[in-house]
């Protein structure tokens, strides 16, 4: 077994448990901190695929960032461990064994497709974020330039979401 | 080099993973965590297709996703501070009505 493979074996690993930490926890910053241990062993894997740029992005962006307000809002609004309350009887009964089934499906399914991609040749790639720089910027210009609006919007509808209603 | 299925059945899993916290979790700001988790294992698969077609261009899809993503919880997370001053509870069971 060479050193990549053990690499990506450990990191999977970590992603998988943090994420099943996720969902066992009980109170959501425990659950808030399971998450940002994927999110770094995710950026991991994009180091281990040769993507610099996106892992730095998914590190500031996802891992500083965003995970940073949701662990401001658990704190702001004071959110404690969650109540159990009777689940609806559809949910606690088909929602595991279907979940499971998706799970399944989806690896089969995404498993199968990869035979085709596996003929493509695999030739090192120089330089990949002077790569992605060039296609954000030419080829994919009008979406980027489209998303600094999506951003806009987003400010401005979470100001107004969460202003205080004047009495 | 390691095969990209491995990166895609592992995106899978996490997928899952992601929907079983969505159906079993009752606390919103956990639910609105999963659905992170989610957009988190479709972004491997994007940069496993990218790495393994050798093409840049799902490199540049996961950059957009993260854009929406953070729009998505700007947004989101000004709904769960209104749900709470509203219902003083992050319980989604007891945010059945569409109307006090």
């Amino acid at each position: 077994m060479n050193a990549p493979l053990l690499v990506f074996f450990f990191l999977a690993a970590i992603a998988i448990l943090g994420a099943i930490s996720l969902i066992l926890q009980r109170h959501p910053i425990h659950s808030a901190l399971s998450l940002i241990v994927v999110m770094v062993a995710l950026a991991g894997l994009y180091l281990l695929m040769g993507a610099e740029f996106v892992a730095a992005v998914q590190i500031i962006v996802y891992g500083g960032a965003i995970m940073v307000l949701f662990i401001f809002v658990i704190m702001l609004l004071n959110a404690g461990v969650e109540e159990r309350t009777n689940m609806s009887k559809m949910a606690g009964w088909a929602g595991l064994p279907l979940a499971i089934a998706l799970m399944g499906f989806l690896a089969a399914a995404v498993a199968r497709s990869t035979d085709r991609v596996q003929a493509v040749a695999q030739s090192g790639a120089t330089a990949p974020t002077k790569v992605v720089a060039g296609l954000l910027f030419q080829e994919f210009v009008y979406p980027f330039e489209l998303t600094s609006f999506l951003i806009l919007v987003a400010i401005i509808g979470a100001i107004v979401l969460a202003q205080r209603e004047k009495q | 080099m390691i095969p990209a299925h491995y990166y895609l059945i592992l995106s899978a899993i996490l997928f899952g993973l992601g929907v079983v916290a969505f159906i079993f979790r009752r606390n919103i700001i956990t639910i609105f965590m999963s659905i992170e988790l989610m957009l988190n294992a479709v972004n491997l698969a994007f940069v496993a297709f990218s790495q393994a077609w050798n093409r840049l261009d799902g490199q540049v899809f996961v950059l957009f996703v993260i854009v929406v993503a953070a729009a998505e919880a700007a947004v989101g997370l000004g709904i769960i501070i209104l749900i709470q001053r509203n219902r003083q509870s992050l319980n989604v069971e007891r945010v059945d009505l569409l109307k006090l």
